[in-house]
């Protein structure tokens, strides 16, 4: 790994790929990813909760994998394939999961749920949990996500809709009952 | 009684139906706009600088070198807005003898807490003003600073600010009963203290402002994370200086707020100032450190507790001294006092008791000022009711359960006043008691918890009714002379097409406010819910006092209902007018004209409103059609709408550890008619979940010198979804008298109680250990030193 010593104004070019789109941009040292994808690109979905990697309100997928956009810089995402909540939803890859949300009324606010959707997606990417351990399997995945509206049972209501709903896109025959509250 | 005129709306969809939040859609898919997503030509963004100390006195600020910096606009001081802009004064008309000092929008000579803002950076970005704060040099000379409310009022204290003579800011007792006479007779006097931590809010998304003054219109616009515009429009106006018509506030999405975005905060009052001043907009957002530095805490407060019993297990007497710490200023314009006054005259409201004292005494110290969190002390006085109530009840052999059913007002006995002095309609103590008992298989989670004794597992299992003050009417802020109205406005306007638009004074901040007002106005006009459009959050729209105390529905529903049913008629008039009949054999339903009874389609709505619109030459003469209808609604006949419901929480405690696992929580409530059940059902989860947090993981801790420590979200614990237990909710339904939907407030219920429930369930957990913990919240240490097996925290290191 190299060090590279800058000033605090220092700027360097950087490309990569976000919602599927090549975006070529020149950016702080010391922009977060989030910012850049908020103030540069006006992505602004992903939010700003504490900037410190506790409440996950900025994540979002890099490389395929969840990130807290405020602990990753816009640089180190030079050659990276992002996708944000606006990403996700323009690919319909979330559809299922967002219906469920306004059908369950798993959001209140709405500032934590960009975050949270993004984490979610990962556990329905996944291999899906077993019935009997499936609400506290989405409980421990969605532990670092914080939510201060909806005391999260309607979120964990509404990813386990989703989770049995794909289950049973999937294998039909195997049906539903994944989650009892 | 209901409204004859009105007895079927609540059996007219969709009012009662659980259907999701319009809004909701577009949260979902990123769309959400708040305050710091909007954005404005020429804008420049604030950073603060805050005082690094609890109490002190500034002695230099040297600017200079900031204000030379990279992207710098303007280095602002307090004394540069001194002279320019009105300070804050919290004043109580009706309770003069509460003080508290003037408060600088920014400080100019004294700080009186860590994070009191002092100056203000313009730079055209946040990282630049940050910069920019970091290179002011300031000066200052450390005065002694007070934390503990305790420590605050001892003989010899420092003052926590250099105005006051002493630390005692307000001071009153409350009640009524001869209190000892009353315990005279008692078979029992159970004893508690209670040592409630300060509360942080945490709404996710910080504090937000973006204010925009027009010198060449004399207009500020703002948009602001707030729950009541019309307030701060007119905060604004007087501390700014400008008329209050051409001030406007827009809150537009607000991400969470819970009473934390309900006061005027200095440093967005100051960057509203600062507009001024460049002529500019200026945009403030609060980090996370500054959140917690600055947001206003809440419910630091002491209580000894005392309940006198008759050997038969009737409650005679209690009483509750109460020490409340709010900080160095009583938060503007609404006070601080709320968690005291509260703490010191709700508990046991639900009870047949001869006689209730409540001593408050409220103190200053060098703390974050405290404000309103959701429930604002009424969780504090159902904890100390309850918890007494079942010591009571252990130390005579009774079921807490029977114990509660035993002493709760009978409903022979409503309305009734409470030895508070809380006035209360009817509320549905035992069937919320009886439900919840069969809900939670009360009699099976006890016998478990007997058996499981024996195997050294240590359940507990905590009961909690309570009480919920909702729609406040004028009586609250009116007397105190604070511009906090008490009545909501509801505006409809029918577009050509049929559809509606309707504004609301409330606002709604997700709780699903404007969903319920579009249930009421599409079930009272006979049209779809999609052709209802609702707007709120703008002191430019229909007149209201904003989200606070579980007012949105009850208040702002009840005028949408009537606005509806004046829109309704002049549309049945005009219907009337063009099939020649009388308005009264027509109806409105699905959407169209009908004939009543009947209900044959005569004409579609869109057609009359097409008609109204663009065909007057079609209306009969003198027919001049009126396409929008208002209406006001003041709750008149009772202080409050005071709903009640019953919580339980089942818990174990490792008490080798000390560690809490809650193993279940249930909750049945009485808010009257449900407009959208599972909505509040959701408002009711929400509130339960920072009950729990507030007794199992919160607190604002600071070291002696009045340094906060808990300031990011790895040090101050908020719940997150793998603590957090499945909630079960169910329903008594009990509508409030006087109004025509019988509509209760539900926004703090779940607040309010769950805290008592885990409060009783610790106890009951460690009751054979004769261990009863007194401080909130119950972590690990606390439990542990409850049990002898740690030394309790040292108060003079932390407060």
């Amino acid at each position: 790994m190299t060090t590279i010593e800058t000033e605090p104004g220092a700027e360097f070019d950087i490309a990569c790929m976000v919602n599927g789109r090549a975006v070529r941009a020149r950016v702080a040292v010391r922009q977060h990813l989030v910012d850049f994808l908020r103030e540069r690109l006006g992505l602004a979905g992903s939010r700003l909760g504490c900037e410190h990697g506790s409440c996950g309100a900025c994540t979002v997928r890099v490389d395929g994998v969840p990130v807290r956009g405020c602990l990753m810089l816009a640089i180190q995402a030079d050659g990276a394939a992002i996708e944000t909540v606006e990403g996700l939803t323009e690919s319909g890859e979330i559809a299922d999961l967002q219906a469920a949300f306004v059908a369950r009324n798993a959001l209140q606010c709405g500032f934590c749920t960009a975050g949270v959707l993004v984490t979610a997606s990962e556990l329905l990417r996944g291999e899906i949990p077993s019935t009997d351990v499936a609400r506290a399997a989405v409980r421990d995945f969605l532990s670092g996500n914080f939510c201060r509206c909806t005391g999260y049972h309607a979120i964990v209501d509404a990813v386990c809709m989703t989770l049995e709903g794909r289950r049973a896109g999937a294998r039909p025959a195997e049906g539903t009952g994944l989650c009892h509250a | 009684m209901l409204d004859p005129a009105s007895s079927a709306i609540q059996s007219k969809a969709p009012f009662g139906q659980s259907v999701p939040r319009a809004n909701a859609a577009r949260l979902v898919a990123g769309r959400g706009r708040f305050t710091d997503d909007v954005l404005a030509p020429r804008m420049v963004h604030l950073a603060f600088l805050r005082s690094p100390i609890a109490h002190g006195r500034l002695r230099a600020l040297d600017a200079g070198r900031a204000a030379a910096m990279p992207g710098v606009v303007r280095v602002v001081t307090g004394a540069d807005l001194a002279g320019k802009f009105h300070p804050f004064k919290t004043v109580l008309a009706h309770l003069p003898h509460h003080l508290s000092p003037v408060q600088p929008l920014l400080a100019a000579d004294e700080v009186t807490w860590q994070g009191e803002p002092i100056a203000a950076v313009a730079a055209e970005s946040r990282a630049l003003a940050e910069d920019a704060v970091e290179a002011i040099e300031i000066e200052w000379e450390a005065l002694p600073a007070v934390g503990n409310p305790e420590a605050a009022l001892a003989r010899g204290a420092p003052a926590a600010h250099s105005t006051l003579a002493s630390n005692l800011v307000f001071a009153a007792r409350f009640g009524s009963g001869d209190v000892d006479a009353a315990s005279a007779g008692a078979a029992h006097i159970v004893e508690q203290r209670f040592d409630f931590s300060r509360l942080a809010g945490v709404p996710l998304e910080p504090r937000s402002i973006l204010a925009d003054y027009d010198p060449a219109a004399g207009t500020l616009t703002v948009h602001q994370s707030h729950q009541s515009p019309h307030l701060m429009q007119l905060l604004f106006a007087r501390h700014l200086g400008l008329p209050a018509h051409k001030v406007r506030v827009i809150a537009p999405d607000v991400g969470g707020a819970f009473g934390i975005k309900l006061h005027a905060y200095g440093d967005e009052m100051a960057a509203a100032a600062i507009s001024v001043l460049l002529g500019r907009p200026v945009k403030y957002v609060a980090d996370r450190l500054e959140a917690f530095q600055s947001d206003c805490h809440a419910r630091e407060c002491i209580v000894e507790g005392r309940l006198a019993v008759d050997r038969d297990g009737r409650l005679l007497a209690l009483s509750a001294d109460v020490l409340l710490g709010i900080g160095p200023y009583s938060i503007y314009p609404r006070s601080s006092l709320g968690d005291g006054l509260h703490a010191a005259t709700l508990p046991g409201a639900a009870y047949d008791l001869a006689a209730f004292r409540g001593d408050l005494r409220v103190a200053a110290q060098n703390k974050v000022p405290t404000g309103a969190f959701r429930g604002i002390g009424q969780p504090l006085a159902c904890v100390v009711a309850e918890l007494l109530l079942d010591r009571a009840a252990a130390a005579l052999a009774i079921d807490p359960a029977e114990m509660r059913r035993h002493n709760y007002l009978k409903p022979g006995q409503f309305p009734a006043v409470s030895k508070g002095g809380l006035k209360m309609n009817s509320l549905s103590l035992e069937p919320c008691l009886d439900k919840l008992l069969a809900l939670m298989d009360y009699e099976r989670l006890r016998h478990e918890q007997t058996e499981l004794r024996v195997r050294g597992v240590h359940r507990g299992i905590g009961l909690a009714t309570f009480v919920e003050q909702t729609a406040p009417g004028a009586g609250l802020y009116g007397p105190g002379a604070i511009p906090v109205t008490s009545q909501d406005c509801c505006i409809l306007r029918v577009e050509p097409s049929g559809a509606v638009r309707c504004e609301v004074g409330c606002t709604d901040q997700g709780q699903g406010t404007a969903t319920g007002i579009a249930q009421i106005v599409a079930a009272t006009l006979g049209i779809p819910l999609e052709d209802v459009a609702v707007a709120t959050g703008d002191s430019a729209g229909a007149i209201g006092g904003g989200a606070w105390a579980s007012r949105g529905l009850s208040i702002a529903g009840e005028a949408a209902y009537r606005a509806a049913t004046a829109l309704r008629a002049n549309l049945l008039d005009l219907a009337a007018a063009l099939l020649q009949c009388r308005a009264a054999e027509l109806d409105i339903s699905g959407g169209a004209v009908v004939s009543a009874p009947g209900g044959e389609a005569r004409m579609s709505l869109a057609e009359l409103c097409a008609t109204a619109h663009f065909r007057q030459d079609l209306l009969p003469p003198g027919i001049e059609p009126v396409l929008v209808a208002s209406a006001h609604f003041t709750p008149r006949r009772d202080p409050y709408f005071v709903a009640n419901g019953i919580q339980a929480s089942h818990l174990e405690i490792d008490i080798e550890t000390g560690w809490i696992k809650l193993l279940g929580h249930w909750v049945v409530e009485d808010c009257g008619h449900a407009v959208n059940p599972m909505l509040v059902d959701e408002q009711i989860r929400g509130g339960v979940v920072q009950g729990l947090g507030a007794a199992l993981f919160e607190r604002c801790l600071y070291d002696r010198e009045g340094q906060l420590l808990t300031s990011n979200l790895a040090d101050y614990l908020v719940p997150m979804a793998a603590e957090m237990p499945d909630i079960v909710v169910a329903h008594v339904t009990t509508p409030q008298p006087g109004t025509a939907l019988g509509v209760k407030g539900v926004g703090e219920a779940g607040t309010i109680g769950a805290s008592a429930a885990v409060w009783c369930a610790v106890h009951d957990a460690l009751r054979p250990f004769g261990a009863r913990p007194e401080r909130q919240p119950f972590t690990p240490d606390v439990i542990l030193a409850a049990l002898g097996r740690v030394p309790s925290e040292d108060k003079s290191i932390v407060t």
